[in-house]
């Protein structure tokens, strides 16, 4: 065995196992870096450190219990996986939401943007060693979270958006929670961009840093801001609108420099965007109005009904005791998660159980680029790189 | 005995004279965490340390106590003669260093002896370079830390700190030296009286002026000398884990600790006396008035901590609190009444208030900046920092030799 390349000091090279308990790879991400001094020469991600089952798991729940699962998927965006598995349910169904519940749910998921993009900013600030946006931008993480338990009675495991609509009517007062957060909000983004956009030392750090071509990021199929950062303007809020986003005024930020910096530069347009988008759902949201679909049998019936209807309350029992059988077949539906393009696939027998569900992960899918972003750079620049493809492991492995 | 004592006098002062500095500095260092943790947390707006005693005043000492009582591995494979002397190394250089700065200008007369404040004779003619030397020789107990603990992630930033450490003492030592031909001396003490030629200028007299591009200098390379953010790449924790001292655990890890924040004091004490007149006062020597300064800060201030501490919210701090600061008020009054005091504490209180100021700047970049890259920070020094450091030495001497150091 001992030939020249494996007896130790004959290589130039050394290993070094980076994770799955590390400070800066955002959960348990582990990658064997190859180091000709600071040097990577190759870098291997090594995943699978969070596996859940949660797809399989899946396939023993009911379609309405399945929506708790996936608020833990992508732990930073329950709302969003929630929206794109009842769209899929629904399509499935052939089910009309109201006009109302739709609009919530883009408030909802736009909040819900707003927040991962903050939570994303403060980890990749303390990555390159600015640790107080860390604290600035959990801060105002603080009051989206706020507003959600408003909502739904939950910081962060809302499960709020159900199949037919979402769970419950806003509450008292909401116009107030939101209309707060939404004039407190710029003049907060503008004070972390005071602190990184100019500043030499985070320009040194990002500019330049991770570079990938328009046409790799497209061969590896990279979505979300990690794309529109090297130039391609694909949004599947404009491209396949959904949940009535044709409606809704914004634009799509992109840039052309695809590195790190350009990554940051997007996701901080990105929160003004979606503040836009809060606004305008904020305004269309009338005062009265149904927040369900009219369907019976799939939808549980109100509360009054069930104690009077003799039919509702046969609904309500066979609802919560085997669920709804939606006809044979599948269903598709992408969504634009803060991470990317997230797709769920659901298949159905016929039975009350989904056959399958499948979610396309964008984490899991940027993270293919990794090596490609970081091979020949130094040990750094990793940290910046895991840093902006923006991955949460909680997808990444499911 | 007696006899014995008068012999050794000298020998007998200075031991007293250390122990003293060591108390001092170590309290200091534990109290620097404090104030670095609050200040940051209030950057931060958070409420940084309040649980263990009032205004978490008492979690150095419940920090200290945690490192003296954890458990201490030393990891397999570990070279352990040079993984138990790296820490003591780091420590005691630091120490050694402060034992160089003069803390004010007029020795005590006590017991029949004159008692400079330092322990350096005050003839110390090599002071600036005695001090370099010892700092110098810090990255042995970085670099050594990080061969010996047999851990990968401690290599690496034992060799990014021996290089960076090694790269920026030279543009520390460079810009110094326009204020050195500006002295004419190696002396700290030289250094300071040669900034007080001109007593009615009172700040416009100290080098920070003729002398701002050798401070700037100055700052950056110290600031990266003591690894420190932005330049703390040896222990850039989101990169290397916790770097050259991985594996160090318990007191072995609190000696390194105390070394850094050593470090930071000799730093902020160097810049204080270099550039910013060391004891001198800013305002000019004939305002006289100004020598009441220290009662005016200090008695305001003590009354402000009993004001806070009737109305603390744990009795003991109801019961502590008012006390302190009665007798910082005690203190500030004391002066007043005493005028040979207080005109014996000017100096102190003028190198302490710059000391903690410098101190202040120190947490306050912390809280602020991003950190560099390695190759970003070895051009800054090399590019940058040392020409124009060489630059500061060209013109400091084209200027001393036409007009005269004046």
């Amino acid at each position: 065995m001992s030939t020249a390349e494996t007896v130790i000091g004959a290589t130039k090279t050394m290993v070094l196992n980076m994770g799955p308990q590390h400070p800066s790879t955002h959960g348990v991400l582990r990658i064997l870096l190859e180091l000709d001094g600071e040097t990577v020469v190759k870098a291997v991600p090594d995943i699978g450190y969070l596996h859940t089952g949660i797809e399989k798991s899946c396939e023993d729940k009911t379609y309405s219990q399945v929506i708790t699962l996936t608020d833990r998927i992508d732990y930073l965006n329950p709302l969003g996986n929630n929206l794109v598995y009842c769209l899929a349910v629904e399509k499935l169904l052939g089910l009309e939401v109201p006009k109302r519940a739709q609009y919530i749910r883009v408030l909802m998921v736009e909040l819900q943007r707003i927040s991962s993009h903050l939570v994303w900013l403060g980890t990749h600030a303390i990555d390159l060693g600015a640790m107080s946006v860390f604290l600035y931008c959990f801060r105002e993480r603080e009051e989206i979270l706020n507003i959600f338990e408003m909502f739904a009675g939950q910081r962060m495991m809302t499960s709020y958006i159900r199949i037919g609509g979402v769970a419950l009517d806003p509450p008292t007062g909401w116009r107030q929670a939101v209309e707060k957060f939404l004039r407190m909000m710029p003049s907060r983004v503008d004070e972390y961009e005071t602190l990184l956009t100019q500043n030499p030392i985070w320009i040194g750090r990002t500019k330049d840093i991770g570079y990938i071509s328009p046409e790799d990021a497209i061969a590896l199929s990279m979505t979300g801001p990690t794309l529109r950062a090297a130039g391609v303007a694909y949004d599947n809020r404009k491209v396949f609108p959904y949940s009535s986003y044709q409606e809704f005024n914004f634009n799509v930020p992109t840039r052309t420099e695809s590195d790190c910096y350009a990554r940051y530069l997007v996701r901080v347009a990105e929160m003004r965007e979606s503040l836009k988008i809060v606004r305008q759902a904020m305004d269309k949201i009338t005062d009265e109005g149904p927040i369900k679909a009219e369907a019976p049998g799939i939808i549980p019936p109100q509360r009054e009904k069930m104690k009077t209807e003799m039919e509702a309350l046969i609904y309500h029992f066979k609802i919560f005791t085997e669920g709804f059988s939606p006809p044979p077949g599948e269903a598709f539906v992408t969504v634009e998660s803060p991470r990317g393009e997230l797709g769920c696939f659901v298949a159905s027998d016929g039975s009350p159980k989904p056959l399958r569900v499948h979610f396309r992960a964008p984490s899991y899918i940027n993270l293919q680029a990794l090596p490609r972003l970081v091979e020949g750079r130094l040990i750094a620049d990793v940290v910046a790189c895991i840093g902006t493809i923006d991955i949460v492991l909680g997808e990444v492995d499911r | 005995m007696r006899s014995l004592l008068a012999a050794n006098a000298e020998l007998v002062i200075t031991i007293v004279k250390i122990v003293l500095l060591l108390f001092i500095v170590l309290t200091v260092n534990a109290y620097l965490t404090w104030f670095e943790r609050k200040v940051v947390a209030h950057i931060q707006s958070r409420w940084g340390p309040h649980r263990v005693g009032p205004h978490g005043l008492l979690q150095p000492l419940a920090d200290g106590l945690k490192f003296l009582f954890k458990e201490d591995p030393t990891p397999a494979g570990a070279d352990k003669f040079v993984y138990y002397l790296a820490p003591l190394l780091a420590l005691t250089l630091a120490m050694t260093s402060i034992a160089i700065i003069p803390f004010g200008p007029e020795p005590i007369r006590l017991f029949g002896h004159d008692i400079y404040l330092g322990i350096a004779p005050p003839d110390l003619n090599i002071g600036i370079l005695a001090l370099f030397a010892i700092t110098a020789l810090g990255v042995y107990g970085v670099a050594l830390a990080g061969w010996s603990s047999n851990s990968k992630y401690s290599l690496l930033g034992g060799l990014r700190s021996s290089a960076q450490m090694i790269s920026y003492e030279l543009s520390l030592t460079m810009s110094v030296v326009g204020v050195l031909l500006m002295a004419g001396s190696f002396n700290l003490r030289d250094i300071i009286n040669a900034q007080a030629r001109h007593p009615q200028w009172g700040i416009f007299g100290w080098n920070i002026w003729p002398q701002i591009l050798g401070f700037f200098c100055f700052f950056v390379a110290a600031i990266a000398e003591t690894n420190r953010a932005p330049f703390d790449l040896p222990e850039a924790e989101q990169e290397l884990v916790a770097g050259f001292n991985t594996e160090y655990a318990s007191f072995k890890f609190a000696m390194f600790f105390i070394a850094e924040y050593t470090s930071m004091i000799t730093v902020s004490c160097l810049c204080s006396i270099m550039f910013f007149g060391g004891w001198l006062s800013p305002f000019p020597a004939s305002w006289t008035v100004t020598h009441y300064l220290p009662s005016v800060v200090l008695v305001p201030f003590g009354l402000w901590v009993i004001m806070d501490g009737v109305r603390y919210e744990t009795i003991f701090g109801r019961m502590v609190l008012p006390v302190v600061g009665a007798a910082i008020s005690g203190l500030g009054a004391l002066f007043v009444v005493l005028p040979s005091l207080n005109e014996f504490i000017q100096g102190p209180f003028w190198l302490l208030s710059k000391i903690f100021f410098f101190l202040f700047v120190y947490v306050w970049m912390r809280g602020t900046l991003p950190r560099f890259r390695y190759d970003q920070l070895m051009a800054f020094g090399w590019k940058l920092l040392l020409p124009v450091s060489i630059v500061n030495v060209i013109l400091t001497s084209f200027v001393i030799l036409m007009w005269g150091a004046k």
